[in-house]
């Protein structure tokens, strides 16, 4: 009788779920952690303290007032937002072409941007500061937007190309016999379809961006051009880490991401998963 | 309103493959045409270069008696129904229907009203603001035919519209579309591997095979007077029983493996250039239904089989039975099990559902020879005047 069905409470017990418990805590207790210490008063951190007690907005405030994180949060949105911006529009023109239209050397453009998107950024860093400086783009948002640009393009041409792939045929040819041009085409048919793709595309591109910390940290050293990570690197000084302030900072920094993972999260899912089986 | 004509069409693909060779047929106003053969007979292709979604390699298309070849498909004035129907996702059904008039800038009250008088014809008003992921299969096909008529095409092009439908949807949508057609009076090229739905639905059927025009005619006429014997294998269910035969001296009898079957005068004057043939071998081809079980004292030429297989459909038995004679496969003509199935010279005929018969009976069929089918063993082609 080793298969007798497990009743009441019992039954949720198994290797699965006690796993996944086990990894779902493995990754939230950091992010407690951080909220919970942004929330102390500045003398508590790193104290045992499980719950903020007194609960305190000191670290935020510091972190607005003392530290410009105001401008570094504005500094991200602009070049986050510019960058995945351009890269949807881009990636989507690019991967309808190379997921539908008829065109020579398609196969050798795929492999070439699946390589410049596993080429290690550390290795452009010099050439690319000696270009900005020659140009006269260093400190300036477009210093980041167009590496930025460059360097979450190929993935999102591969995950709408892929998208792309799977829409019917029939769909543009209807298009063309109803009268649609090429770009209302895209537009009104194919882009409302490949909105799953888009957001994914979208949100792994947002989040590159807005939390890139080599190509800010080394284009942009003024403090008006600082983004999130390398203005919370920036906190700390000689003497002192003020680790409520970088806590608290590190939580309105996370606040985007979730938001727009917890809006679009059906359409990641669909998106990550498209292709994977027919129909 | 306008007439379909292709001149010589050809189409080759960049590859060299041949899939349309020189197909000339002429579809009148408010016809509707079938085009029929197996799968890769360039039906489709050829469907979709009336469409202007393929090139034209050479020849000429005409729609509406004006040159259509370098046309795009919106400047054809045609309307299109596929086989996944193509609807869009997003958008609702009444969106469906009107987004052609949309592109067209209509003002948006017409474009209402010919949406809902769309919906009306096809009996989707109550689903008009549904979209296509929550209709039933038989819905869509409805939806798919609503945003072909709402822009009242001169040419109606159907890819297998039906395919996707179950056996017994398939029958009713059959009727419907039939039904629209004829309501709307537009000419219709209709693309199918069904010889069934080529039968029941074609004013006229155009047969092909391997990018080549076999025969078009009105339905009956190819089911009586096929031009060879692949136009003779593949209209008609269950298939045509085709066999090797020789012809005796004088075409006064033929011989069928071992059996030897009378052909009265009557045949002869109805063929006579089957006198040409006298001595020589030709295939016979005699339809399941003129085959039926040989009354007592049967007088009239008569054949014997084996019986293996009996299908009691309730209305008729469709009785399986072997004779020793080789039986004529023409590739392509029957589906792969079918044509496996009757390579040991199996026939097939239809018997009337009370008669007695069982398996491994020596059964003997009643010829009706006049209606038998002659052809030229070494063209195919059929023995006729």
């Amino acid at each position: 009788m080793r298969n007798r069905k497990r009743v009441g409470w019992h039954r949720y017990i198994n290797g699965v779920v006690i796993s996944t418990i086990v990894t779902a805590l493995f990754i939230l207790l950091p992010l407690y952690w951080l909220i919970a210490s942004s929330f102390k008063a500045p003398n508590d951190v790193g104290t045992t303290q499980l719950f903020p007690n007194p609960i305190s907005g000191a670290n935020y405030s510091n972190a607005f007032v003392g530290f410009d994180f105001g401008i570094y949060f504005r500094n991200s949105l602009v070049v986050t937002i510019i960058a995945t911006a351009l890269v949807l529009v881009l990636g989507t023109l690019a991967g309808y072409a190379l997921g539908r239209l008829p065109m020579r050397g398609k196969f050798t453009t795929l492999v070439i941007l699946l390589m410049i998107s596993v080429f290690p950024e550390v290795a452009v860093i010099a050439p690319l500061f000696l270009l900005m400086k020659e140009i006269g783009w260093l400190n300036s948002y477009q210093a980041l937007i167009l590496p930025y640009t460059a360097f979450n393009l190929p993935f999102a041409i591969w995950i709408l190309r892929n998208y792309m792939l799977g829409i019917p045929k029939e769909m543009e040819e209807t298009g063309r016999i109803d009268g649609a041009g090429a770009l209302r085409t895209v537009w009104t048919i194919i882009l409302p379809q490949a909105l799953p793709g888009l957001f994914t595309a979208g949100i792994f591109c947002f989040t590159a961006c807005w939390t890139e910390f080599l190509m800010a940290l080394t284009f942009n050293d003024s403090n008006n051009f600082r983004t999130i990570p390398v203005g919370i690197a920036d906190f700390g000084g000689n003497f002192q880490v003020p680790y409520g302030t970088i806590f608290a900072a590190s939580v309105v920094a996370v606040v985007p991401i979730g938001i727009l993972v917890f809006v679009f999260r059906k359409f990641v899912i669909s998106g990550l998963t498209s292709g994977a089986v027919k129909g | 309103m306008a007439t379909v004509s292709l001149e010589k069409i050809n189409k080759v693909y960049e590859n060299g493959f041949h899939a349309v060779k020189d197909l000339s047929v002429d579809i009148a106003e408010g016809e509707f045409m079938v085009l029929v053969g197996p799968s890769g007979c360039g039906k489709s292709t050829a469907l979709r270069m009336i469409a202007g979604l393929e090139d034209i390699t050479s020849g000429i298309l005409r729609i509406g008696g004006k040159e259509a070849n370098d046309e795009t498909p919106k400047e054809r004035d045609i309307a299109m129904v596929f086989q996944n129907y193509a609807l869009y996702p997003h958008m609702t059904v009444a969106e469906n229907i009107g987004f052609a008039l949309k592109l067209r800038k209509l003002p948006k009250d017409q474009l209402n009203a010919k949406v809902k008088e769309a919906a009306e014809i096809l009996g989707l008003t109550d689903w008009i603001d549904r979209k296509p992921g929550q209709l039933s299969g038989g819905q869509r096909q409805r939806v798919a035919m609503g945003r072909a008529i709402v822009r009242e095409p001169s040419v109606f092009l159907m890819d297998e519209p039906l395919s996707n439908l179950d056996a017994k949807l398939r029958v009713q949508m059959r009727a419907e579309v039939s039904r629209i057609q004829r309501r709307i009076g537009v000419a219709t090229v209709y693309v199918t591997h069904d010889q069934v739905e080529a039968m029941t639905m074609g004013d006229r059927v155009t047969v092909l095979r391997d990018g080549i025009l076999q025969q078009v005619n009105t339905p009956q006429n190819l089911y009586d007077n096929p031009d060879n014997v692949f136009v003779a294998a593949f209209i008609g269910s269950p298939s045509q029983n085709l066999y090797d035969a020789a012809l005796t001296e004088g075409a006064r009898s033929i011989k069928l493996g071992s059996q030897e079957i009378p052909l009265p005068d009557a045949v002869r004057a109805k063929r006579p250039a089957l006198a040409s043939f006298a001595g020589r071998d030709v295939v016979v081809g005699m339809r399941p239904e003129h085959l039926p079980a040989a009354r007592p004292g049967e007088t009239g030429p008569t054949l014997v089989g084996e019986v293996e297989l009996i299908e009691a459909l309730g209305s008729e038995q469709v009785v399986h039975f072997t004779i020793d004679a080789h039986r004529v496969i023409a590739e392509g003509a029957l589906e792969k099990d079918e044509a496996e199935a009757v390579g040991a010279g199996e026939g097939v005929a239809r018997v009337e559902a009370k008669y007695p018969v069982k398996v491994g009976d020596r059964m003997t069929f009643a010829i009706d020879i006049e209606d038998m089918q002659f052809f030229d063993t070494a063209t195919g082609l059929a023995i006729r005047g």
